[in-house]
């Protein structure tokens, strides 16, 4: 399905949106895959009960073998027999800084990815297509970790307190202040965790009488955070305006289920990139959505703050849009800022009643203040305040690697979902050996990407995931699409029927942005 | 072939009956939506949601955070104002070890600030793979697995094993990262009041007669008990031996949570079973966070290979979480060395607990709740003023005196609405190996001021 939109005004630029079909012949032989996979499966669970076969999972206790079995054999089926097949394309450790080019720990396993043992011996210099780097601000030289260390002597790696208790250090306020000026809002909150924000900040918002409507491909903290909160959730299709108006209207008109009473509040729990799909939600149309049924919306920029908009500002500042239309804007730290941790966002009475009432607040520590240090320095150069223009360029950088990135690919003929701005680019794989395959075979050529199958992605749609970052350069963009090209071939990965037709490469300028035309 | 009469009749009428059935209109069975398009306009338009977040008062309590200039040490800055460090839980002293900044600093040379991605890609780094090697190691078990963050360990752990319809005995003072785990699990929770294992005897003794009555459900029905070493609402430790006692009589898994007696109890600080002496074997899970003795950010679990290795595929905050700075990690092994070098260090600490335990006895006004080696302590009202606000009011007083004159304290706080069962206002004293035995007695002596000139 093909959406380019300008929807009467809404949009200031094309949206450009692609999930191309599945082709007939490829889903079939996926299901005819995983047909095969679950047959061999059952058949060495079979020699594995009788013990035909050496059984090399860990086992329990001796003397709790007659407590209830804690895990249920089922369960752990795809486990053993299918994830443990390919499992060396995950958890691969490194020993560098996670930066454009990476240094891996070298294992190898001779028991087929049961045990796993180092050579002790070091790849070097893999190019690093799977780590969150958006920006490159992973470095290990340069303003920011000079900064970092400097704080680190003085202050202490840990904090050893809650921000209600003794925890809340001068750097807190400094690092709060800061974020709700670069986001545009009124007063900004920050968390030691991405996950932990959503899951204990939602049901401090929210409880029961309140209706949660959740986009279907919403993270899993979104989800638990959700759940956590005892509210009614409902699911929306993927980005379907439609489908959330429909919603909307129901829940309104309705009420709650059984007893018709009208709901407390309506929350709408949207991301702005989807990191498995690659899409971008249609923030204009949620907020004209939202303004029109008096609904509040949360909007978790986990991987779009700092790789998208022509200043970095996240999805609202891609779209144009006022930063106080969005009730409260969540992100997280780790991915664009190369630090860990997440925050909220918002007006100022909705920060000062989390301050008083957000689980992480009164429970958890505190960001530890290095990390703390690394985050003011990154946001200050995104933000051009340390007096230079490295913060843009590396926005610019970003925007003109994923368009390139994304042509280059179309044009080879594979499968690619997503928007063309966002960084993050799925590749379809869809058959269960090519996802082993495709990994293995591009770690041999010196390059490092994710993949993923089910349960992250429905069963036949697994995917290589590949992000991009300010610090690619062109040459290493090239490479590794050279590589692609050829494991491409080797595998039969180009599914695409809708090839597209290579464009002149033209130079990346400041008007791009100013563009409707491609 | 002529049919007789009635048949075509019959049928005539049978076919003119379908045909009008095909035609008319469809009949809902449901009375519901016979709402016209400009009703339900109108019903949208009237439609006025809450507030998002009501609005909190300006003098509430919990709004004003003390600001802490510069790091949260033994001489710390609160407000403007130089004290002795009596709220942080920074209990071995090694928030300010120069080695472990040293250690820090090299690791943060080495890999940057942040690990930008999961664990699954490529956020997995030597740095944390020899940080649980080490703490399996220390705690002589098969494996270890960290976590980015304190809270979220025990809260990702219990839903990992406990799902919907299995049974968990837990603790009423249990803390507030429990409960959410718990609520997470969605699995059936029964209260046995704190430290009571008659209680919890009972409990079980039910259970079991219900297991009678429905043996095959009883099969597939997995129950734990999750208690904590030592308690951060109430300051005592948990009956360990009883408890394993009853594990293995009504086959219940144990999970134990020993985020404060991690690197306090125990002759070598590996926590409770090393202070009662049991195999570590015997405890399913253990589990600790980081940022107490270790001085660092994080937390992790360990026991056996079977029960940990399948926290990575589905404990939560493991798999969809990016994974712990290296920097923090390198802290935290330096922290392990320093805890493994220095293995007198718990004694002294055990010393200075006991040392102010007995100080703070007999303040007129406020009764001290722990045990005399707990490293914290809660003060409470002896006698409650009625309403909890006032309570609040009144130990706030108290904290200020004492920060007044040079020593931090703080209020314990806890979410009023969303405990199950909320204890009492205290204040909460941390006892550190840094602390001297002047500082301690002062302290002692300004709580005995403080009780005097507020409440009486």
């Amino acid at each position: 399905i093909n959406h380019i939109v300008h929807n009467g005004g809404l949009y200031k630029r094309p949206f450009n949106e692609a999930f191309e079909e599945t082709p007939m012949l490829v889903a079939v032989l996926t299901y005819v895959g995983y047909g095969v996979l679950t047959l061999f499966g059952y058949l060495r669970d079979f020699m594995r009960q009788w013990k035909i076969e050496k059984c090399q999972n860990a086992t329990e206790r001796e003397e709790q073998k007659d407590f209830v079995p804690l895990y249920q054999d089922f369960e752990n089926f795809y486990n053993r027999n299918l994830y443990m097949r390919i499992r060396d394309s995950w958890n691969r450790p490194i020993c560098s800084v996670p930066g454009a080019k990476v240094d891996m720990m070298e294992r190898v396993s001779h028991d087929y990815n049961w045990t796993f043992t180092y050579t002790g011996r070091v790849i070097k210099d893999i190019i690093n297509m799977g780590s969150y780097n958006y920006l490159g601000f992973a470095q290990k030289s340069g303003t920011c970790q000079e900064a970092a260390a400097k704080v680190l002597s003085q202050y202490g790696a840990g904090v050893c307190s809650t921000r209600q208790e003794m925890g809340n250090l001068d750097k807190h306020e400094e690092l709060e202040k800061l974020v709700a000026r670069f986001l545009g809002v009124e007063s900004a909150m920050a968390y030691g965790m991405g996950f932990a924000t959503n899951s204990m900040n939602i049901p401090a918002l929210v409880g029961k009488g309140c209706l949660i409507l959740s986009d279907e491909l919403n993270h899993a903290s979104l989800v638990l955070g959700a759940r956590l909160s005892g509210a009614t959730i409902r699911i929306f299709k993927h980005n379907n305006m439609q489908s959330l108006e429909k919603l909307l209207k129901d829940a309104i008109v309705h009420g709650q289920p059984r007893t018709r009473r009208p709901w407390k509040k309506i929350l709408i729990l949207v991301e702005g990139i989807y990191s498995m799909e690659g899409s971008i939600v249609r923030l204009p149309e949620v907020i004209a959505l939202k303004k029109k049924y008096k609904s509040y919306l949360y909007l978790d920029e986990a991987h779009s703050i700092g790789a998208l908009g022509p200043n970095g500002r996240g999805v609202v500042d891609y779209f144009g849009l006022n930063p106080e239309d969005v009730d409260v804007m969540m992100g997280t730290f780790t991915k664009s800022f190369g630090a860990a941790g997440g925050y909220i966002g918002g007006k100022k009475e909705l920060i000062d009643y989390l301050r008083t009432y957000s689980h992480s607040a009164v429970y958890a520590t505190s960001l530890s203040p290095p990390v703390v240090e690394q985050i003011i320095t990154s946001m200050k150069c995104i933000m051009g305040e340390d007096g230079t223009t490295v913060g843009k360029a590396r926005v610019q950088q970003l925007a003109e690697n994923t368009r390139y990135f994304r042509r280059r690919l179309k044009e080879m003929g594979f499968i690619i979902y997503g928007n063309e701005d966002s960084p993050v680019v799925p590749l379809m794989l869809y058959m269960p050996a090519k996802i082993g395959a495709f990994g293995r075979e591009m770690l041999k050529r010196n390059i490092g990407v994710v993949v993923v199958g089910f349960p992250a992605t429905p069963i036949i749609e697994s995917r290589a995931r590949f992000c991009l970052s300010a610090a690619h350069t062109k040459e290493m963009l090239d490479t590794a699409l050279k590589e692609i090209n050829e494991v491409g071939d080797l595998l039969q990965l180009k599914y695409s029927r809708h090839r597209l037709v290579p464009l002149l490469d033209r130079p990346f300028d400041e008007t791009t942005y100013e563009e409707t035309e491609d | 072939f002529q049919a007789p009469a009635y048949h075509l009749i019959l049928e005539g009428i049978l076919i003119l009956w379908i045909i009008r059935l095909l035609f008319s209109k469809t009949y809902k069975l449901q009375e519901r939506s016979d709402l016209t398009s400009k009703e339900k306009e109108e019903l949208i338009e009237e439609w006025q949601p809450e507030p998002l977040v009501p609005s909190v008062p300006k003098e509430h309590p919990a709004l004003n955070y003390n600001i802490v200039s510069g790091p949260p040490t033994h001489i710390i800055t609160v407000n403007g104002k130089k004290c002795i460090n009596f709220a942080s839980f920074n209990f071995l002293g090694l928030l300010d070890n120069e080695k472990v900044k040293n250690a820090a600093q090299a690791s943060l040379k080495k890999y940057g600030v942040g690990t930008c991605g999961p664990r699954g890609f490529y956020g997995t780094f030597d740095v944390h793979l020899e940080l649980e090697e080490r703490l399996a190691k220390f705690m002589r078990t098969e494996e270890a697995i960290i976590y980015s963050y304190g809270f979220a360990t025990i809260a990702s752990a219990i839903p990992a094993y406990s799902k919907r319809g299995d049974i968990v005995f837990v603790d009423e003072a249990s803390c507030f990262a429990i409960q959410k785990g718990l609520q997470a699990s969605r699995s059936n929770i029964k209260l046995f009041k704190h430290n009571d294992m008659a209680d919890l005897e009972r409990l079980l003794k039910e259970q079991e007669t219900e297991d009678q009555k429905n043996p095959r459900k009883a099969r597939v029905t997995r129950r734990f008990i999750v208690v904590e070493g030592l308690y951060m609402n109430t300051g005592d430790i948990c009956p360990l031996p009883e408890l394993i006692k009853l594990k293995y009589k009504y086959k219940v898994r144990i999970f134990l949570e020993e985020s404060l007696s991690f690197g306090v109890l125990g002759e070598h600080g590996r926590g409770i079973t090393e202070h009662f002496g049991i195999n570590i074997d015997d405890i399913d899970l253990i589990s600790a966070n980081m940022e107490n003795s270790l001085a660092s950010i994080g937390g992790f679990c360990c026991g056996r290979s079977f029960i940990i290795d399948h926290q990575r595929l589905s404990g939560q905050g493991y798999c969809f979480s990016a994974s712990l700075p290296p920097l923090l990690a390198a802290a935290a092994i330096e922290a392990l060395n320093i805890m493994e070098d220095n293995p007198d260090i718990f004694q002294i600490l055990r010393h200075k607990c006991e040392r102010i335990h007995k100080a703070l006895q007999g303040i007129s006004g406020l009764k001290v709740v722990g045990e005399s080696f707990s490293p914290t302590l809660h003060l409470q009202l002896e006698e409650s003023s009625g309403s909890r606000e006032n309570d609040v009011k009144l130990l706030k007083r108290v904290v200020d005196y004492c920060m007044n004159s040079g020593i931090a304290l703080t209020q314990a706080r806890y979410l009023d609405k969303e405990e199950k069962c909320l204890p009492a206002p205290s204040i909460r004293v941390v006892i550190t190996v840094e602390q001297t035995e002047q500082e301690l007695d002062k302290a002692a002596s300004l709580l005995k001021e403080a009780a005097q000139s507020v409440l009486n």
